[in-house]
């Protein structure tokens, strides 16, 4: 057993066993749903099934429903489609990269989080799929052996490098996802009482029993993945901000985005994770796995990464000038005092003034003023893909094309239908998937349990 | 043959630890532990090696590196060269910056891949697959401990259960496996 410092805030409070840990993830389960969860279901069930119904139209119609034009013609769909990427950042980084620093507080969140990621990743790749038009012959993206004699997908493309760091990221993380879940439905499976529930659990469990070899493979299973996930995490956004940057339009073309749109993700995917956390931890009673350390934790991730995203900005700004190239200038210049103004400076206000408040350690460690914040930067964060795409190319070199974008009716009615669709995955995860590595925080429980660290013996040297 | 199981369970980690000490210093072997998590360092002491997992993953990820390089040398170079700004890709050496990112994506895609397969079939765990604890709280609250007879020639049931008392054991089962 691993001991830490006194000093350290306990990860578990109260007074918890190893079958508490499983009465308290398991009830939410095993119980009948709150009203609360039908009608919050019913909702994005509605708003989803709006979004449905506006792809199947665009897909019978043609992506000229779209608000494009002859200059503007990549906006909404792109800017969803990097917004639902960046916040699919998150899961993968808390399970992956905060287990190679042995960081025991994800083991409360990663779940969740990463269940958040997968259905972000989902809703992302709805949006280069639909903007295919015909997407039934989405499958053209693969290199498959076809009748056009030597047509083969062009492999120095970073929009070929999307599609495979989205595949890539996506089936990885459901992969790293599931292994973990199999010990837990095997938790519910041998609790189940209904017959259906412990056929269902049963097959979800893959017949898992615990035995000592088989959870010496798994740890290390899992330690290989965040070891390959770890750097898949900073390449997927990597590779998307590639799809801009390796471009030649002004407010495009900048060496720093990788790293910066890096930092961007992760900060939104954070926000998400707060925004979604803060209200699971409350309606399935499980403050005393996260409470207020956790959530001062993920705001000090918020706080760096929305640092680092500041600076980026503030660098943009000035290398546009210092370059003196005039229509990377303009383009800048054109971005916080053109049209689209009240655009830049959302997202400047929200995303470069609003995580410096987390230096504050009583605002951060307000669950709700943190919950506001979390908000907050998931509107800057749209914004940010709005500004950096729209703003760039709204204004090209011939002012007769100048143009604006206003988003058509179909546009909106897609993005907030995988807003919908997003909390139905979303909820039917809380309702019937353990949303606490139950599991795992057994084994931190002697280590960082409140009552265990408070016990006279735990600084005892054995 | 008939074989006398039993199953020693205890409440708490540690002791399930320090009892299976106590038994493998008197000559015990112990077949299995279930547990509802990992418990550090009982491998050693009950004698179940390291995994050789990680290998491999590595050589699924050398798969999937030298996959992609076959592939795109194919595509890219030998097969259609594709002209660029004037600038068609002769050599593969020379274009080698571009192929970079597919080839890692691919890599993690195999080795990620094939060691969960692997990881799955290793441990006989699969849709469908029967449930094999001896105890339905053993992925709850509780650890088992399994001792094979036929496991353990020279020593008779009643010198396993005085080994086994003052362990601190909450619940002894005995059973005859056909």
């Amino acid at each position: 057993m691993q001991k830490e410092a006194a000093i350290r805030e306990p990860l578990i409070l109260g007074n918890k066993t190893y079958h508490d840990v499983t009465e308290d993830v398991c009830r939410p389960i095993e119980g009948k749903a709150p009203k609360m969860w039908y009608i919050l279901f019913s909702i994005a069930l509605i708003i989803g099934l709006y979004g449905v119904g506006s792809i199947l139209y665009l897909l019978g119609t043609g992506i000229g429903v779209w608000g494009l034009n002859k200059t503007i013609g990549w906006a909404w769909d792109i800017t969803n489609f990097v917004w639902w990427v960046g916040i699919g950042h998150a899961g993968t980084l808390i399970s992956a990269v905060l287990l190679l620093f042995r960081q025991k507080w994800r083991m409360a969140i990663n779940r969740s989080a990463e269940a958040m990621t997968i259905f972000a990743v989902f809703m992302a790749g709805t949006f280069p799929l639909i903007h295919m038009g015909r997407l039934w012959v989405g499958y053209w993206v693969l290199p498959i052996p076809n009748h056009f004699g030597s047509l083969w997908v062009n492999f120095n493309s970073p929009l070929l490098w999307d599609v495979f760091a989205i595949s890539t990221y996506l089936s990885v993380s459901l992969v790293f996802w599931y292994i973990g879940l199999i010990p837990d439905f095997a938790t519910i499976r041998d609790r189940a009482k209904k017959p259906v529930a412990k056929r269902m659990y049963s097959i979800l469990s893959f017949g898992w029993s615990g035995r000592a070899k088989h959870w010496n493979r798994f740890e290390l299973v899992s330690l290989v993945l965040a070891g390959l996930a770890t750097p898949l995490v900073f390449s997927v956004h990597s590779i998307v901000s590639f799809d801009f940057a390796t471009s030649v339009i002004p407010g495009w073309h900048t060496t720093i985005f990788p790293p910066y749109f890096v930092a961007g993700a992760v900060f939104s995917g954070f926000a998400m994770v707060q925004t979604l956390l803060l209200v699971m931890r409350k309606a399935m009673n499980l403050e005393a796995y996260i409470h207020t350390k956790h959530v001062e934790y993920m705001h000090i991730v918020i706080m760096v990464t929305g640092s680092i995203v500041g600076t980026a900005y503030i660098t943009e700004l000035f290398i546009s000038w210092y370059s003196g190239v005039e229509y990377e200038a303009y383009a800048f210049l054109n971005r916080a005092t053109g049209p689209y103004w009240w655009a830049y400076w959302s997202m400047m206000t929200c995303n470069v003034i609003s995580p410096q408040l987390m230096w504050i350690r009583k605002l951060r460690r307000s669950l709700l003023f943190t919950f506001f914040i979390s908000i907050v930067v998931n509107i800057g964060m749209w914004f940010e893909r709005y500004v950096i795409i729209v703003t760039s190319i709204h204004r090209d070199y011939i002012p007769a094309a100048w143009s604006m974008h206003y988003p058509s009716h179909i546009d909106i009615a897609v993005y907030v239908g995988t807003i919908g669709l997003f909390f139905v995955f979303f909820l039917l995860f809380a309702r019937y998937f353990p949303v606490l590595a139950l599991n795992e925080v057994k084994t931190i429980l002697k280590g960082s349990g409140q009552s265990y660290k408070e016990s006279p013996d735990y600084h005892k040297h054995h | 043959m008939s074989d006398k199981v039993i199953y020693a369970m205890y409440g708490d980690d540690e002791v399930l630890k320090s009892s299976a000490k106590k038994l493998v210093s008197g000559g015990v072997k112990i077949s299995e532990v279930y547990s509802p998590f990992p418990i550090h360092g009982i491998d050693p002491i009950i004698g179940v090696k390291g995994t050789r997992l990680g290998i491999m993953a590595f050589l699924y990820g050398l798969t999937g590196l030298t996959l992609a390089t076959i592939g795109m040398y194919y595509f890219m170079v030998v097969e259609w060269k594709m002209n660029i700004g004037g600038k068609p890709n002769f050599s593969y050496v020379e274009n080698v910056l571009a192929f970079i990112p597919i080839s890692f994506e691919f890599t993690v895609l195999c080795a990620a891949h094939g060691m969960a397969i692997t990881y799955l079939l290793l441990n006989r765990t699969l849709p469908g697959m029967p449930a094999q604890n001896p105890d339905p709280r053993t992925t709850d609250d509780k650890f088992v401990m399994e001792i094979r007879l036929s496991e353990n020639h020279g020593l008779t049931e009643e010198k396993v259960d005085e080994l086994l008392k003052d362990t601190g054991f909450v619940e002894l089962d005995k059973k005859i496996i056909e």
